[in-house]
Formats: structure tokens, sequence, C-alpha cells
């Protein structure tokens, strides 16, 4: 059943990316050929939005971008600055710009003798952002009801307590107690923290318009933060067979012995692991967002290759696409939580688990 | 390529902002949520038995009742029986005093007449005795001119008297 889930998604992915692919070199001659006209540049608009950003570009009306600036706070050669994102369009902050090409493109550098230097850079940044929004959001909800809960737990369940309760014990019963077993009471928080974290992130991600629209869970630092904090309640939560199992595991002793072949593979297995988590989500969340821009961006290269009335013609189909996209992102947001927090639970399971139990 | 690089600043704001989140939520939210909500399972839980329970108390209850019912209708028969038993003795009783004391009351009668009876013949006897004094007066003032007739007509009367005593 998972794994049947999981192609499904890889395809998804590996058609997304082809598509993308496709379009981009579209785009690119379109771009070339439209390049005195002011044609659409897909790829910068796409990456545009799923990079991380200092700024966070609203709309723009005739050419008029409409930003709204955060907060910059680095750590340069002389000490920690903190200024205001608008401060990089107009043109730096105390040698402090925004790099435009090269190994730090659309990053904070400080030009040093002429070079650019990568300061230690901690800006809150559209990700960071929504990072904080999430963590309200969270904060609000779950301190909300479990007051309520504290209140009077016999009261019937209302408002968001109705619409999460179900949820929380769905994760609780069927994520957590089914995959970790007896010592389940103990990884529940992060399991419950986790799901609801992807997920009201994820949700937010699909909103288009600020404070929506940050591409968090599909940033890989986000989903390593994750992924590595799975990595370290499986590894370090465990007991001694969890590690026996991997250094001396019970295989003919042909393969363990002169070249610990098994050995390697068990060892490689505790961090493919986690690593299996972070690009799942992160590649899953991503592809999703690219999807909508590229059906929405269809829209204007075509416009901008066959004239407005193809692009009208165009959008009819692309907006139907999209819309289904949406639906489907919607869904996609649910399963991401419940895969990633449904497998940090397997692997939590899976180092828990007594030699009793592989042999009963 | 920047996509697949993580960069440190979100790294170490997810890292604080979940840290965070995690401790807050670990601390105040989910053992309380979780642990209100079996505390609720086991409420409804143990109504539900207590609800059984009391129900069957209550069909117990229902058929002690019955039975109380049952005993009261057959001692309230019993009752009636018995009284109905009573009542006969009572009438029987009544009818047989009733009886005797008719009997003695007729005996009454019946001796008091006699005593009566007896008066009254005392009566007729002193009446008689004056009655035949004043005959015996009148035959004693008349003449007895013929012996015989005297004597037979006190025999006569003498038959007379003795035929009323002997009635």
């Amino acid at each position: 059943m998972n794994s049947i889930k999981n192609s499904i998604k890889n395809c998804r992915f590996l058609w997304c990316i082809l598509l993308f692919l496709g379009l981009s070199i579209n785009a690119a001659s379109a771009n070339e050929h439209n390049s005195e006209e002011g044609g659409v540049n897909i790829t910068e608009i796409v990456f545009g939005h799923i990079n991380d950003d200092y700024n966070w570009h609203v709309c723009t009306i005739n050419d008029k971008h409409i930003n709204i600036p955060l907060l910059c706070i680095v750590k340069g050669q002389n000490g920690w600055d903190v200024f205001c994102a608008s401060k990089l369009h107009e043109g730096g902050y105390k040698g402090y710009k925004q790099s435009e090409e090269g190994q730090y493109a659309g990053k904070i550098v400080e030009v040093v003798d002429g070079k650019e230097v990568r300061p230690l850079d901690l800006s809150i940044t559209k990700n960071v952002f929504t990072l904080f929004l999430v963590a309200a959001i969270m904060l609000v909800l779950f301190l909300g009801i479990a007051k309520k809960y504290k209140k009077d737990y016999l009261a019937t369940p209302s408002g968001a307590q109705a619409l999460l309760e179900p949820i929380i014990l769905t994760v609780e019963e069927d994520i957590t107690k089914a995959c970790i077993g007896k010592n389940y009471k103990r990884y529940s928080p992060y399991i419950l923290t986790v799901f609801f974290f992807i997920l009201i992130t994820n949700l937010i991600g699909i909103i288009p318009i600020f404070p929506g629209g940050a591409n968090v869970t599909g940033n890989i630092a986000i989903t390593f933060v994750l992924a590595f904090i799975t990595f370290l309640f499986t590894n370090f939560t465990t007991n001694g067979h969890y590690w026996k199992e991997i250094f001396n595991p019970a295989v003919p002793l042909g393969l363990k012995c002169p070249i610990p072949i098994m050995q390697f593979i068990e060892f490689l297995g505790v961090f493919t692991k986690p690593i299996a988590l972070m690009v799942r989500l992160f590649a899953n969340m991503l592809s999703g967002h690219i999807m909508q821009l590229i059906l929405v961006g269809l829209i204007f290269i075509m416009g901008s290759l066959f004239g407005a009335v193809t692009a009208y013609g165009v959008s009819v189909i692309s907006i139907l696409l999209a819309v289904f996209m949406d639906c489907l992102e919607v869904l996609v947001c649910l399963i991401q939580a419940y895969v990633f927090s449904m497998l940090s639970a397997l692997f939590i399971g899976m180092a828990q688990e007594r030699p009793e139990h592989e042999h009963a | 390529m920047s996509l697949i690089t993580p960069e440190f600043g979100l790294v170490f704001w997810m890292l604080v902002v979940f840290g965070i989140v995690f401790f807050l939520l670990a601390k105040f939210a989910w053992p309380v949520i979780t642990e209100m909500i079996a505390q609720r399972n086991k409420y409804i839980e143990d109504s539900i038995q207590s609800a059984k329970d009391a129900n069957e108390k209550l069909n117990n209850i229902k058929k002690e009742s019955e039975k109380i019912l049952n005993e009261a209708k057959s001692q309230q028969f019993q009752i009636v029986h018995e009284a109905q038993n009573v009542k006969d003795q009572i009438i029987a009783e009544a009818k047989k005093q009733a009886e005797t004391e008719a009997a003695k009351i007729i005996e009454n009668a019946k001796s008091s007449i006699n005593a009566e009876k007896e008066n009254a013949l005392k009566d007729i006897k002193v009446q008689v005795i004056e009655l035949t004094l004043q005959l015996s007066e009148k035959v004693l003032k008349k003449q007895f001119s013929d012996k015989q007739s005297q004597e037979a007509f006190i025999n006569e009367k003498l038959d007379e008297i003795n035929a009323i005593n002997k009635q």
C-alpha cells in the first residue's frame, strides 16, 4: 500500500521534472526570442518563488513590485548587523549587498577587498517568517485546545478542538501506537508535533498570497532538520539490541566475517533512512509548487509566444489543470505529513524492537 | 545548486523554532490532550458499565417487586378467605346463640304461661269455691222439702264440679 503510494508520488515527481525541463527550454527559447519585447522568464519566476528570499514579493502591478521587506541579521567582519531588507534594493547597507550571480547568487554577501564573502546569515527570510507563523499557529491552536480539555474534559469538543481531536487520535493510535509499540507514549509528542508542523506548513504553502505560499517544506534545510531530529530519536533512544543488529547482524558468517558486507549495508541504512525521509518530503512539496507555477506560467509563456488570444485559450486549460493540481496538492499536504510521521515512527519503532519480537 | 544545499540560517531558525514549539507542546499540550481524551474515554466506559449495572439492578428490583406483588396478592386472597370463614363462623355462632336464646325465651314464656295458668286455676278454684259457697248458701236457703231431690241436686252439683276439676 505504502510502496504504491510512494511510487505514485515518485512518478508524479518525475513527470513534473520532465515537464519542467521541457518548459524551461521552451521558456528559455522564448526569452531569447522575446528578449527585446520583455518576454516571460519562467525559470526566474519559478526559482524566485521556490527559493528563499529576503523580501516577500507579493505581486507586481504594472512593473511595480510590491514587496514586504523582512529583517536581515548578519554577522560580518565587523560584528552583528541588523537592517531592513529593503536596503538591499537600495544598493546595499554597510558593504552588504545581494549577490547577483556566482556561488552566492541571491544571498547576502559582504564585499571585502573586492571579493564577495558570505557572512553568518541569520536573516528572517520568507521561510523563517513562515516558520514563526506556523509556530504561532501551532502554539495558539494546541495550547488553546489543551486549556479547553483541562477546563472540562467531559464537554463535547467544539470548534478547533472538534476538528483536531480525531486527527490527534488518528496520529496517536494509527501512527505512533501502531508503528512504535509499547514504548509509544515517549515518542508521541514528537510524532504529533512533526505531523502537525508539516501539515500546517504544507497547507500554508499552497495558499498563494501573503502570508502563505512560501515553499518551506519544499526547502531542503527544513526537511534536513526534521529528518535529523528523527535520526537522533531513532539512534539515541534505543537499546543495545539495535546496535548489535547493525554491527553483528543475524546472518550467515560468510556475509559478515572477513569482509563486513552486512555491517556496511546496515550501517549505511542508519543514514539512508533519514535521508530518504528528508528527500521525500522535500521533493514532493517542491514538485507541487513547481507544478502550480508552471501551469499558471504556461498562460504567460503562450501569451508571449503566440499572442494574447492564445494565452486566453490556454488559460482555460491551465486553470482547470491548476485547480485539479491544487485539489491534489491539498491531499498531498496531508499524505506527506502522514508519510513523514509514519516513517519516523516506523524507524523509531524498528530501532526499538526487542529480539523476542523477531523470533515470535 | 542552492536548491539542494541546506542554508545555515534556515537550519538554525528551524532548529530554534521547531525546538521551542516541540518543547512547549510536549510539555503543555500533548500530554494534557491525550490524558484528557483517555480520561474521557474511561469516563464513558465507566458510565456505560454503571448504566448496565443500574439496568440490571432495575431488572432485579422489578422482579422483586413482582414477587412482592404476587405475595401480597396471595396474602390478600388468604386474608379475604379467612375473613369469609370468620364471617361464616360468626354468623353460625350468632344463629346458634339466637336459637338458644329463642329457646330460652320460649321456655321462659312457657313457664310463665304455666305459672299464669296455675294462678288462673287457683283463681278459678277460689272462684269455684266461692261459687260453691254461694250456691250452697242458695241451696241451703231453699227449703229441703224433698230429701231425695235434695240429694240428687247435691250429687248433680258435685258431679259437675268433679267434671270441671277433671278437665
